[in-house]
């Protein structure tokens, strides 16, 4: 069978069982379509998580990153998993406990404010937007490079899908097909690492293998991060395992970037959604710790990947004649994330540090998808590939969609507009508005706006700056007021996102030495949040105290046990 | 993030037993939170960065140690804290009666819920 038969096989397989268990898990109540009836097992909302939380970048795009970052692509590794300690420890088991519906419920009822309730609203639905075109897109291209069919195509196939079990299932539907997705792509991440950490070390596990021996090419002998650096030295790059050497970030700005990433993650909303699904605050505890445990997986096989994928590129690239190159070369040459463009006319390829010589450009997306090819392997590896890419998108995508749903129906319409609303057309309501966000969020990715790629990656600064202050305040302070979470919300999202919008709209030219502080518009979440923290207490101690109902509702919080859920 | 006092003597003194086992229960809560998350500090933004060069010139299987917990070992110690959290946590609940107990009838009301009608 060839590459293209197998990827129908495998796709269309995993889609048919993502089908399946959304007629399985069809649900008729809005406590099962908001919270899937918060009867999901820690270690299933682990997995669940899991899949919601690692988005296509996170399967497709970040071991090429940090192949290209060496050391300073732990901010991605190091932010995208401390933030679950921040979840577990200080607000995950709390939101359970209380037992509403949505993040922006419970920022409206703890601050006695429909004001702060829509204004929570408005930013969840904005991160989830931003959030959630990129994955449709994601799905397109996958579509399009490895079924060869049309990009627009792809995305259509994909809204159906999620459309499918997103709108029938609610959160029930998306919760299990998650389940499925998590398991249909850590295969698909370690088969082929397993495989290249095999061929290149002789050690299968690819954490192990990092610090292994290479067992082949120029450097056999070597341990492989020696050997990279020596690469690196060779051809002009800084070091791949130096800290603050020059042409990487600096040390305020990778603990800022570290830190607005893991209080963002701490912040997102699809994310805290999870932990409203389990039985109790103790599952909360749990499935917090099984949804790191199974992300972790990834996350520390992603930085093997990138050593094993960049010393294997350089050795078979480099120096190399072109008519000597592999066939993978070829083919990806094909799609354009890989290109040669002969400089100096020797016919041999050379990748160097320097833009006047180096003449090999390189996507570092190509780091995962050509990894089956590179190190080798059968046909059906490089199907498995493209199944997990999708389930990775597809998964995070149903994800936010249901926030965006939830927030609509039941934040905008149930709490403000229609107030008398019956459970069945609140259910009917929350269908038609997943049913849209689903149709908005496929024509975004099929005419995606030039900003949103660059609105993504400050999707956390926002969540940093604007959610997780008032939330963690919300149950640890008892005296932080409606108008001190009011101002900080929005002097902390205000002030970050003014910053963003500058460096990367008007002064587009600045570099490191116009920083305030020398923080990057990626790190200034970090400030952001510490600004919401100071005008949030500062506020507090000179407004009003809270009404004692609500001084009451913090205490009850604080305890494990006894639930009393909505509509339950 | 301080623990704070309730408004009001008198007040405190009337809540009784239950107010007494949820403040000693926040006290062991929060306790644990801090020594849990002085390690979550100290591995990621001191072993994995703010230390990275000095630590790299140590070797832990062939890889530079302060390399090694920025991109490994910081997210081992990430899930270890949580499990310990949660082990932790459920001896701390049942020291205090209050693992998964049922609804009690005399309970509190509770919180006012402003624009639920659940």
């Amino acid at each position: 069978m060839s590459i293209q038969e197998w990827t129908y096989a495998i796709v269309g397989t995993t889609f048919a069982l993502y089908i399946g268990i959304a007629i399985w898990s069809r649900v008729s109540s809005t406590s099962g379509f908001y919270v899937a009836g918060r009867g999901v097992p820690a270690l299933a909302n682990g997995m669940a998580t899991g899949a919601d939380w690692m988005s296509a970048a996170s399967f497709i795009s970040m071991a090429g990153l940090i192949s290209f970052m060496g050391y300073t692509g732990a901010i991605y590794l190091m932010g995208w998993t401390g933030g679950y300690v921040l979840l577990a420890l200080l607000l995950a088991p709390y939101l359970r406990k209380y037992g509403s519906f949505t993040v922006p419920e419970f920022v409206g009822d703890r601050y006695y404010s429909q004001t702060a309730r829509v204004v929570a609203v408005f930013c969840a639905i904005f991160i989830s937007f931003t959030y959630v075109a990129g994955q449709m897109r994601g799905v397109g291209v996958v579509f399009s490079r490895f079924l060869e069919v049309d990009v627009n195509v792809g995305v259509v196939i994909g809204v159906v899908l999620v459309f499918f079990y997103a709108v029938m299932g609610g959160m029930r539907g998306i919760t299990y097909t998650q389940v499925a997705q998590y398991c249909v792509l850590i295969v698909a991440y370690l088969v082929p690492a397993v495989a290249i950490s095999w061929k290149l070390t002789g050690n299968p596990i690819p954490q192990l293998g990092f610090g292994s021996e290479l067992v082949e090419g120029k450097r056999a002998g070597m341990v492989l991060l020696e050997a990279l650096d020596a690469i690196h030295r060779d051809l002009g790059l800084p070091e791949y395992t130096g800290a603050w050497v020059p042409g990487k970030k600096g040390m305020v700005d990778v603990l800022c970037i570290t830190m607005a990433l893991m209080v963002g993650t701490a912040g997102l909303p699809h994310v805290l959604i999870r932990f409203y699904t389990v039985p109790t605050a103790r599952a909360a505890r749990w499935s917090a710790m099984w949804a790191l445990l199974f992300i972790g997986l990834l996350y520390t096989t992603a930085p093997a990947v990138a050593a094993f994928a960049r010393v294997n590129m350089i050795q078979t690239l480099h120096e190399t004649r072109i008519e000597d190159a592999p066939v993978w070369f070829r083919n990806w040459e094909k799609t354009g994330l890989i290109g040669f463009h002969d400089k100096n006319g020797d016919g041999r390829i050379q990748y160097t540090g320097d833009a006047a010589t180096n003449e090999l450009r390189v996507d570092p997306d190509i780091m995962v998808l050509a990894n089956p090819e590179i190190a080798e392997l059968p046909a059906w590896v490089v199907a498995l590939v493209a199944a997990g890419a999708l389930a990775a998108a597809l998964s995070t995508a149903a994800g936010l969609l249901l926030v965006i749903s939830a927030s609509i129906s039941h934040d905008l319409l149930k709490s403000v507009l229609w107030r008398d609303m019956s459970e069945r057309d609140e259910l009917r309501m929350a269908r038609l508005a997943a049913a849209l966000a689903v149709v908005v969020a496929g024509i975004l990715g099929i005419y995606p706006p030039g900003f949103v790629a660059q609105v993504v990656a400050f999707a956390f600064g926002l969540a940093a700056a604007s959610f997780f202050p008032i939330l963690v305040l919300g149950i640890f302070s008892r005296r932080t007021t409606k108008e001190g979470a009011i101002a900080g919300m929005l002097s902390g999202i205000g002030f970050t996102a003014a910053y963003i919008i500058w460096f990367r709209f008007f002064d587009t030219g600045a570099g490191p030495d116009d920083w305030l502080f020398g923080i990057s518009p990626e790190g200034i979440g970090t400030v952001g949040m510490l600004l919401n923290f100071a005008v949030t207490l500062a506020v507090s101690r000179v407004t009003a105290p809270p009404p004692p109902g609500v001084q009451a509702m913090v205490d009850e919080i604080r305890l494990p046990g006894g639930h009393r859920d909505e509509s339950a | 993030m301080a623990e704070e006092r309730p408004l009001g003597g008198s007040a405190r003194d009337a809540e009784g037993e239950r107010a007494r086992v949820s403040r000693a229960h926040w006290r062991d809560n929060l306790r644990i939170m801090a020594l849990l998350l002085c390690v979550w500090f100290a591995v990621s933004y001191l072993l994995g960065i703010v230390f990275v060069e000095p630590l790299n010139a140590v070797k832990i299987g062939g890889i530079p140690l302060g390399f090694w917990f920025a991109q490994q070992g910081a997210i081992y110690v990430f899930i270890v804290l949580i499990l310990v959290y949660a082990l932790w946590m459920d001896r701390v609940d049942r020291r205090h009666g209050v693992h998964d107990r049922p609804v009690e009838p005399s309970a509190p009301p509770p919180p006012a819920r402003q624009g639920e009608s659940a």
